[in-house]
C-alpha cells in the first residue's frame, strides 16, 4: 500500500536537494533566473532578508498569489516560510501545496514559547538551528532538514560558519560520549534522548544539513559545504548583487566542486559587486540579530 | 530471499573491486555511494570528465534534473558517461537520474520520461514494489516528486509498474527506476548493476 508525508518520504526530498542551492525569490521572473542558473529549489517570499531588515515592521507570510505565481513559473520544487509557531501559516501553504515549509526567523515570531508541532503536518518543514540543541529541537518538532542560521540579510558569513561549527562539532563530541553519559548530554543540549542517542550512533544528523544566512560568493559557498553543510540556502547574497544571473550560476557551480580551488577560482572571477554586507557587532548593538528568534 | 540474477558468484580471491562511479554533479550521490561501499565496491564521487573514465558502472543518482543536466552540460561530461554506456558498461539511473538518461537528455534510453508525474512532494509516497530480475520479494521504493516512463521503444524491458505507468525499465545495461532505492536501504539494484558490471567486465576481458 502507497504510503504518503512518511517520515523518509518528507526527508527524502532534503535528500535529493543535497549538494545544491535553494534561492530566495520575490517574483516568477527571479524564480526562472534561479532555475535557469541551476537552483534545486526556489524559496518563494515578498521580500528578500535584506529589505526585511531595512524596512523593519512586522514580516508575514507571503501572498498565496505570489506564491501560485511562482509555482506556475517553475518545474523545480517550491519553499515557502511561515513564523515561527504561526501553524495557521503552514496550514495555507500546506494548503498552497508548496513544497516544503521554513518555519523561519527571517520572519517576525508568532510565538515565543513554542514551535510549530511539524509532525501533524503532510508538508516537511526545515527549521533553522544555531547550534546542535535547538537543530535536536527541531528534529524532535518534526522537522525534516535543519539549516544553520547563520545571520540572514547581511551577506557576512561570520555566524553561518559559527553556527556550523557548533552543529558539526556538536555531533563529533556527542559520538565520543559513553551510553550513560547520553541522557546527561541530552539535558545539557536541552533535547528529545531519543534524537541524541540516534545521532551519537549514527555520528550525523538523521536529516540533512544545509547552511544558510549569509553567504554571498562562490567561496562562501564552498567554504560551507567544507565545514560540513550539504547544501546552500541563498538569500539576499544573488538578488542583491549587480549581476544575479552570473553570481547564481557561480554560487551553484561552486557548492559542486567545492573541494577544487581551481573551479571555485574560476567561479570566482568578473562576478561584479556582490551585495554590501553588515557588520555583525553593530547589528548586535542595536538588538537586531535575528538567529535569537525561536530557539 | 531468492536474489535471482544476484545469485552472481562474488568476485575472485585477488580480483580487484569493482570500481563504480556515482555523478555528485547534485543529488543524494552520497547514500548510493554508501551502499555501493557495503557491497564491497570502490565507490567513486564523479564530478569530472577524468572520474568518469575507466569505470565498471556509473549511477546517476536522484536529485534536481534541470541542475544536474546544467551541470553535465558546463562541466563537459556527456562524452564519459556516452562512452561508458557506449562500452556496454552498465548505468543505473534514479528519479533524476532517469529522467538525465532518457531520449530528450543523455539518450542512453530508448524512452522518454515525464517530470514530476506524480505531482508535487504532497504526493511523495512509498510502496512495496515487485520488480522483475531481482527475485520475487517487494522493494521497498521511496517516490520523490517522481517521474515515469511516458513513452518507450520496443527492445525496453518494463520491470516494474505503478498506477499502470512503467516505474523501472531495463534498456540494454541501463536500468532506470523512478523511485529511490537508496532511501530505504534494500540493495538489490545496485547489486543488478554490480552482477551486470562483473558480466560486462568479463566479455571484455574473453582476448578476441
Amino acid at each position: 500500500m502507497a504510503e504518503r508525508a512518511t517520515f523518509r518520504v518528507k526527508r527524502g526530498l532534503a535528500e535529493m536537494l543535497k549538494g545544491g542551492v535553494i534561492m530566495d525569490v520575490v517574483t516568477p521572473e527571479q524564480a526562472g533566473l534561479a532555475e535557469e542558473a541551476g537552483a534545486v529549489a526556489v524559496m518563494a517570499l515578498e521580500r528578500v532578508p535584506a529589505d526585511i531588515r531595512r524596512d523593519g515592521g512586522v514580516a508575514r507570510m507571503s501572498d498565496p498569489t505570489m506564491i501560485k505565481e511562482i509555482q506556475a513559473a517553475v518545474s523545480i520544487p517550491v519553499m515557502a516560510k511561515a513564523r515561527i509557531g504561526h501553524f495557521v501559516e503552514a496550514q495555507v501553504l500546506q494548503a498552497l501545496e508548496v513544497d516544503y515549509v521554513d518555519e523561519s526567523e527571517v520572519l517576525t515570531p508568532a510565538d515565543e514559547a513554542n514551535h510549530i508541532d511539524k509532525h501533524a503536518f503532510e508538508v516537511p518543514f526545515v527549521c533553522g538551528a544555531t547550534n546542535l540543541g535547538e537543530a535536536l529541537r527541531r528534529i524532535g518538532e518534526g522537522a525534516a532538514m535543519i539549516r544553520s542560521k547563520g545571520e540572514a540579510g547581511t551577506g557576512n558569513i561570520v555566524e553561518a560558519v559559527r553556527h556550523l561549527r557548533e552543529i558539526v562539532g556538536g555531533i563529533r563530541r556527542l559520538t565520543t560520549l559513553r551510553a550513560e553519559e547520553l541522557p546527561g548530554a541530552a539535558k545539557d543540549l536541552r533535547a528529545p534522548i531519543d534524537v541524541v542517542e540516534e545521532v551519537a550512533g549514527a555520528g550525523w544528523l538523521p536529516v540533512p544539513l544545509f547552511c544558510a544566512g549569509g553567504i554571498a560568493t562562490p567561496a562562501d559557498a564552498a567554504l560551507t559545504i567544507q565545514l560540513g553543510a550539504e547544501g546552500n540556502f541563498v538569500g539576499s547574497g544573488i538578488f542583491k548583487s549587480s549581476d544575479p544571473e552570473r553570481r547564481a550560476r557561480a554560487i551553484v557551480e561552486a557548492t559542486t566542486h567545492a573541494a577544487d580551488p581551481e573551479r571555485v577560482a574560476a567561479a570566482s572571477a568578473d562576478l561584479g559587486e556582490p551585495m554590501r554586507g553588515d557588520d555583525i557587532a553593530q547589528l548586535a548593538a542595536e538588538g537586531e540579530l535575528l538567529q535569537q528568534r525561536g530557539i | 530471499m531468492d536474489r535471482g540474477e544476484l545469485a552472481a558468484p562474488p568476485a575472485r580471491e585477488g580480483e580487484r573491486p569493482l570500481r563504480v562511479g556515482v555523478l555528485a554533479s547534485q543529488g543524494d550521490f552520497a547514500a548510493h555511494a554508501e551502499m555501493l561501499r557495503e557491497l564491497g565496491a570502490e565507490a567513486v564521487e564523479a564530478r569530472g570528465p577524468a572520474e568518469l573514465s575507466e569505470l565498471d558502472a556509473l549511477v546517476i543518482p536522484g536529485g534536481e534534473s534541470t541542475t544536474i543536466t546544467k551541470a553535465i552540460e558546463r562541466d563537459g561530461l556527456a562524452p564519459a558517461i556516452r562512452e561508458h554506456a557506449a562500452a556496454g558498461r552498465p548505468v543505473l539511473g534514479t528519479c533524476a537520474g532517469m529522467i538525465v538518461c532518457d531520449r530528450d537528455h543523455l539518450g542512453l534510453i530508448d524512452a522518454r520520461a515525464r517530470r514530476n508525474a506524480f505531482g508535487r512532494q504532497l504526493a511523495s509516497f512509498e510502496t512495496d514494489l515487485e520488480i522483475a530480475g531481482i527475485g520475487p520479494d517487494p522493494l521497498r521504493a521511496v517516490f520523490i516528486r517522481a517521474p515515469w516512463i511516458e513513452e518507450h521503444g520496443e527492445r525496453v524491458e518494463v520491470l516494474a509498474r505503478h498506477q499502470g505507468h512503467p516505474v523501472a525499465i531495463r534498456d540494454g545495461a541501463v536500468v532506470a527506476c523512478s523511485f529511490h532505492p537508496e532511501l530505504a536501504g534494500d540493495p538489490r539494484l545496485h547489486a543488478l548493476l554490480m552482477a551486470m558490471a562483473t558480466s560486462a567486465r568479463k566479455r571484455e576481458e574473453v582476448p578476441r
